[in-house]
């Protein structure tokens, strides 16, 4: 098994906010992440996906296809938006696109199409937000 | 709010800089010289060290989070920073009988974390000594009986 990573980076606004509470709550929980004419990030994505490399080309997948499952999944939709207003799992306040629930969104958004590849799994997601800060997700703990 | 309550990994880096000095009271001076070489300086020499905190949990619905990063910072900060930041490393009671290496200081700062992130677990310290080397941590595996 041989994992291979790939990453790329989006630029994003957005904001925490929970609907069903307070503005006080919200305030107290997020604090200048609460500010709802959102703020911006440079994130960097990172997809790991896992298989064997293949007998003839000694590719685990062609890393220009995962770039394209990158670009078209998640920075298409992500790319210089405003991730509460633009995104759709987040719109509404349906989800607040903190730096976790944006790995697991993005690790949904690129899963189909890496599965349905075929030869390769989709291993691990990890977002920074930040260079200090970052999320992962691996389909669980 | 959303359904999710998926599990995720949240991790923190952060700066902090100590001096050690490499020394085993069990070595001879020859042989520490030979095991430390240039680390074995007696005067010591100091790093700016990368601590990176890796917590896994479930991803809190009301939050989005798996831990309020001003509460992972306000727990760092207490129990590791205010304790090995601009220290000697060598002083510490974590180090009287142990070395003072980055694998010891990944260890000992695992030591001080763990079940103090509730409700997220403790993944794992990750501690960069330099940009060229790293140490990492996960806790006792099976089969490791190594006392602590």
């Amino acid at each position: 098994m041989v994992f291979l990573t790939r990453r790329a980076t989006f630029s994003a606004s957005h904001y925490y906010w929970n609907e069903a509470w307070t503005a006080e709550k919200n305030e107290q929980v997020f604090g200048r992440c609460a500010n709802r004419n959102g703020h911006g990030h440079n994130y960097t994505l990172e997809v790991t996906v896992a298989g064997e490399p293949d007998a003839i080309t000694g590719f685990v997948v062609d890393l220009k296809w995962l770039k394209d499952v990158m670009e078209q999944e998640v920075l298409a939709a992500y790319d210089h938006r405003h991730l509460n207003l633009e995104v759709e799992e987040f719109a509404q306040g349906k989800l607040i696109p903190t730096t976790e629930n944006i790995a697991i969104a993005a690790w949904k958004r690129m899963e189909p199409a890496v599965t349905a590849a075929g030869g390769a799994r989709l291993s691990r997601v990890r977002v920074y937000e930040t260079p200090e800060i970052f999320a992962e997700f691996r389909g669980g703990l | 709010m959303s359904e999710n309550s998926e599990t995720a990994y949240f991790g923190r880096r952060y700066s902090l800089s100590a001096s050690h000095r490499l020394h085993s009271d069990a070595l001879s001076a020859e042989q520490n010289r030979a095991a430390y070489g240039k680390c074995n300086n007696p005067h010591g020499h100091g790093h700016n060290y990368v601590v990176e905190v890796l917590l896994g949990g479930k991803v809190d619905p009301e939050t989005g989070m798996v831990l309020n990063l001003a509460a992972l910072d306000e727990t760092v900060q207490r129990r590791v920073m205010e304790r090995f930041d601009h220290t000697n490393l060598n002083l510490d009671p974590a180090f009287v009988n142990r070395v003072p290496t980055t694998e010891n200081l990944c260890r000992a700062v695992f030591e001080l974390l763990d079940g103090a992130v509730e409700p997220a677990k403790l993944a794992q310290v990750r501690v960069e000594e330099t940009e060229n080397n790293f140490f990492e941590y996960k806790g006792e595996v099976a089969g490791d009986t190594a006392s602590w």
